[in-house]
């Protein structure tokens, strides 16, 4: 039954490009996935291990410039001296590589900044991502600077049947979205479900207790850093080639904040919370651009959304909607004696 | 000057999360909000320069005592990172806010202060910034005996220092949270709003200087007055010798290095006193 619900909900999503006329609502799925997968990798940490980290853009921006530098080529005077040079490469290794440089910034992250805890991590974090940033906007040789980096290209893949294929289009670039996100899904899943991810929910529940039953701490909390990091980073790196241009904005603090939202409202520590969040907050601001709704004010609107959210239902809409159909169900039961 | 004004924000910051353990977000829109107050009663309403920055200051404390009791007094039992959050919700609200009522161009604020600098010796300051630092450091004093020398100070260090026991003690707990939030809205207030009229006034002012009130928190210490003073000097001094010897690009880096550095080096800040433990 439960399985038989998850394929028809697959297919249903597969089969959105088939039916759906606008490539402008594509577009925005597009974008919501990606967003999506970033919001699940930050789950991994905020709902599962307990760690607050404002810094998360910061593995999505580097996964983006990675896989942009190592796709377009790029050489940088590292001494007066010395170059350092690449070609460019084809997008199928330029993806693996931001995935792999978001994963070692988040295994450095991990062992630096789980020295501290609480609101020091948080403002680790945040300062983390502010530095990246900076070294962004300032290293113009490398990334352009506030020039940007244009013409990403986009995915190039062999696919059966198809022979090589450049993924152009719109609906192409929803389909590839959504195989990772199904993918991270899957993988955030059997983490959680594994030995290490008890090992994070103990620590987030109780560490001096988790640690004194044997769970290596750092260990467990550098492998959630790590994973979830590789996991924004990919977001990341399929932005670049869906956009086809990274600046520094990516760093933006706002971008945090969003798939900061996107966890707790959906529910942190639940597997379909970011899914249920990254829905919500992703098309909600296109839903509000029909009304011609001033920018600005559609961010007052989100901020007054978050507080309303975190004072009325804290744990998020997941666990909410699960408590009322056990109470609908409760009251059912009731009903029939 | 840039040190004294990084030190009222400091210490605002440092007040706040030591005695409610909040770590407050919403302190650059404040450091914003006085910098804005200052250009609608100068330039918009004309008011007197000196009667608007006691204004501004007063409506800053309002607005933080406002804050405290609509936002944070329902949450007191909260865990810090809702309340964290909490915050971070308010702070994109009140930056928006700030970006609609005034739009993103930058204002300018007129002051009264004669454009010759003072020339001492070698040395020439502009006369505003002397005005600044002078209220600065007034501000700091003033801070100072009202912390350890009146009786709210002493409700506050004891707050501080034993929440449960305070209460016990019969101390309104509440309160003295107003007191403390709208203190240090207060201060940034007055930061923004003395730092206004020198600089310009914009809608992002505030975030820079929120994470530059952090570096200076954490190097001093969360919770230590005396530490965010020395802190707030501290990076205005790096500040400048970086930009000056390094690079100008990295000017604002600094704070957020400073704040790396001193977790992973010296976690309890470095004007720290020794903690009792037990």
């Amino acid at each position: 039954m439960k399985r038989a619900l998850t394929a028809a909900w697959l297919v249903f999503l597969f089969s959105i490009p088939l039916w759906m006329q606008s490539l402008y609502i594509i577009h925005v799925l597009v974008i919501t996935g990606i967003f999506i997968i970033a919001a699940m990798s930050l789950n991994l940490l905020l709902g599962y291990a307990g760690q607050l980290s404002l810094g998360h853009v910061a593995f999505f921006g580097i996964g983006a410039y990675a896989s942009s530098l190592v796709s377009l080529g790029f050489s940088v005077h590292v001494a007066p001296e010395i170059v350092v040079a690449l070609e460019p490469k084809p997008v199928w290794m330029a993806i693996p590589a931001g995935i792999l440089f978001a994963g070692l910034a988040g295994w450095f992250i991990g062992r630096v900044a789980f020295k501290v805890r609480g609101a020091y991590f948080v403002i680790v974090s945040i300062s983390f991502a502010e530095v990246v940033r900076l070294v962004a906007v300032n290293w113009v040789e490398l990334t352009q600077g506030p020039m940007a980096l244009n013409n990403i290209p986009p995915l190039t893949l062999w696919l059966p049947g198809a022979g090589e294929h450049t993924f152009w289009k719109k609906p192409e670039n929803y389909w590839l979205v959504l195989t990772v996100a199904v993918l991270s899904h899957i993988v955030v899943r059997r983490l959680v479900h594994s030995r290490a991810g008890r090992a994070m929910i103990a620590l987030r529940e109780n560490e001096p207790l988790a640690s004194s039953v044997g769970v290596d701490i750092t260990r467990c909390l550098v492998l959630t850093a790590v994973v979830s990091a590789a996991m924004a980073g990919a977001a990341g790196a399929l932005y670049a080639h869906y956009v086809r241009i990274v600046d520094p904005d990516v760093f933006l603090f706002i971008y945090t904040v969003t798939m900061v939202i996107m966890v707790v409202t959906g529910g942190k520590g639940t597997l379909a919370g970011p899914i249920v969040g990254g829905l919500i907050f992703g098309l909600l601001p296109e839903t509000l651009r029909a009304f011609e709704i001033a920018p600005e004010l559609q961010w007052i609107l989100y901020g007054v959304l978050m507080v309303l959210i975190l004072y009325f239902l804290p744990d998020g809409i997941v666990p909410a909607v699960r408590k009322w159909r056990e109470q609908v169900r409760a009251g059912v039961a009731a009903e029939g004696k | 000057m840039l040190g004294g004004t990084y030190a009222l924000l400091g210490i605002g910051l440092t007040l706040i999360f030591g005695i409610m353990r909040v770590v407050n977000f919403t302190h650059g829109e404040l450091y914003a909000f006085g910098a804005y107050m200052m250009y609608m009663l100068v330039m918009l309403l004309e008011v007197d320069f000196f009667a608007s920055l006691v204004l501004a200051v007063m409506l800053g404390v309002m607005l933080g005592a406002l804050m405290e009791i609509v936002l944070l007094r329902r949450l007191h039992s909260a865990d810090i990172d809702t309340k964290m959050l909490v915050m971070i919700g308010a702070w994109i609200a009140l930056q928006n806010t700030e970006q609609l009522l005034w739009t993103g161009v930058a204002k300018s604020i007129d002051n009264p202060f004669p454009v010759e600098p003072l020339v001492i010796g070698p040395v020439s300051v502009a006369w505003n910034r002397v005005f600044v630092f002078g209220v600065v450091i007034l501000l700091i004093v003033a801070t100072y005996a009202l912390v350890n020398h009146s009786k709210l100070g002493k409700a506050m260090r004891a707050t501080f220092q034993d929440r449960d026991t305070a209460a016990l003690m019969g101390i309104q707990i509440g309160t003295i949270h107003t007191a403390t939030f709208a203190l240090g809205s207060g201060l940034a207030a007055a930061a923004g709003a003395l730092l206004g009229p020198v600089l310009v006034a914009y809608p992002t002012m505030g975030d820079l200087a929120a994470a530059k009130a952090f570096a200076i928190v954490i190097l001093g210490g969360l919770g230590n007055i005396v530490g965010a003073t020395a802190g707030g000097f501290i990076l205005a001094f790096v500040e400048e010798l970086g930009a000056g010897y390094i690079s100008s690009g990295y000017r604002d880096a600094w704070g957020f290095v400073i704040i790396i550095l001193v977790l992973i080096f010296k976690p309890t800040g470095l004007f720290a006193q020794k903690e009792r433990v037990g």
